[in-house]
């Protein structure tokens, strides 16, 4: 088994009315050393062992997984990984 | 003519929708399960109605978008058949690729519905021939990711091609450039998040939405009914 971590942000440039809400909350609190908060998703996914892992997960990403107009996506694949 | 109106698991304005053609416009109308059909061949139009098929999950229409429906709904936009996506039917249209862009959280992070005045950007859709350049209508909107973003060089081809079609007097959600609605290069695939199929009949609290239907089918007429 593989397991594979992928985290999905939104790109540059594309506004984060979540995250913005979020650091004004920081603020409030007293944290005023933050400057910007940014949101996006993790992902857990376990794999049965393939050959070609890193070019599926590349497409999941690419498919559905990600938007590429406004989302990035970084993936990390752990191996040996028991249920 | 014939309307499909297609039903996501998760689709909740498809009963407006199937109203808006077949009583307020009298025209026939079916609703599709998105299952059910593996062509959409014998239909005229096809509808993409409101909601929040597959709850919205991982983004929405992101799960529609991977459906065999969807599959189909290609090759009928490859074909020149006449699709209207409303809300989250434009969400679908957008996660597959059948216009460009995407939708973010509407910019005050809240749901809205109410009223929104919108300006025709252009009559000159099969969509829009009943309505004048820059007339203002009211349409309802109701979304809580109605915020429409696209990168800059896509928004030049938009402004080029003439694929903005409506945009809010007020806007209400953080759209660039005011967006409320955009067409294919084709010209026959529409996405908007307002609501036309809401606003058909007076006691509806407006029927402006009703020439949006009604120009589909003066327009589907000239073009596919000889001598009608």
């Amino acid at each position: 088994m593989k397991k594979v971590k992928i985290h999905i942000t939104l790109k540059e440039g594309v506004l984060d009315p979540q995250g913005k809400a979020v650091q004004g909350s920081l603020n409030t609190l007293g944290y005023q050393s933050v400057e910007e908060v940014r949101i996006g998703k993790y992902l857990e996914l376990i794999l049965a062992d393939d050959a070609n892992v890193e070019e599926q997960v590349e497409e999941m990403c690419k498919k559905l997984l990600a938007n590429p107009v406004i989302e990035n996506y970084q993936y990390t694949v752990e191996e040996g990984v028991t249920q | 003519m014939k309307f499909a109106v297609i039903v996501f698991p998760g689709s909740n304005c498809d009963r407006d929708m199937y109203h808006a053609a077949k009583d307020a416009l009298g025209q026939e109308a079916e609703l599709v399960w998105y299952q059910d059909a593996t062509t959409l061949e014998n239909y005229d139009a096809i509808l993409l109605p409101g909601g929040f098929s597959y709850g919205d999950y991982l983004r929405c229409g992101a799960i529609a978008s991977t459906s065999a429906m969807v599959k189909e709904l290609r090759v009928q936009a490859e074909k020149g058949t006449p699709i209207l996506g409303v809300c989250n039917g434009f969400q679908i249209l957008l996660e597959a690729g059948l216009l460009p862009g995407a939708l973010l959280r509407n910019k005050n992070l809240k749901f809205m519905c109410h009223h929104e005045g919108l300006i025709v950007k252009n009559n000159r859709t099969l969509f829009t021939t009943d309505y004048e350049q820059e007339e203002e209508i009211s349409i309802p909107i109701a979304h809580g990711e109605g915020n429409y973003f696209c990168d800059p060089q896509t928004l030049e081809q938009l402004k080029a091609n003439n694929q903005i079609v409506f945009t809010y007097s007020n806007n209400p959600n953080g759209s660039i450039e005011d967006i409320a609605g955009i067409i294919n290069e084709q010209g026959n695939v529409l996405g908007m998040m307002p609501h036309p199929e809401r606003a058909t009949e007076d006691i509806l609290g407006s029927a402006d939405g009703l020439k949006l239907f009604t120009s589909m089918l003066k327009n589907w007429r000239e073009s596919y009914v000889a001598g009608a």
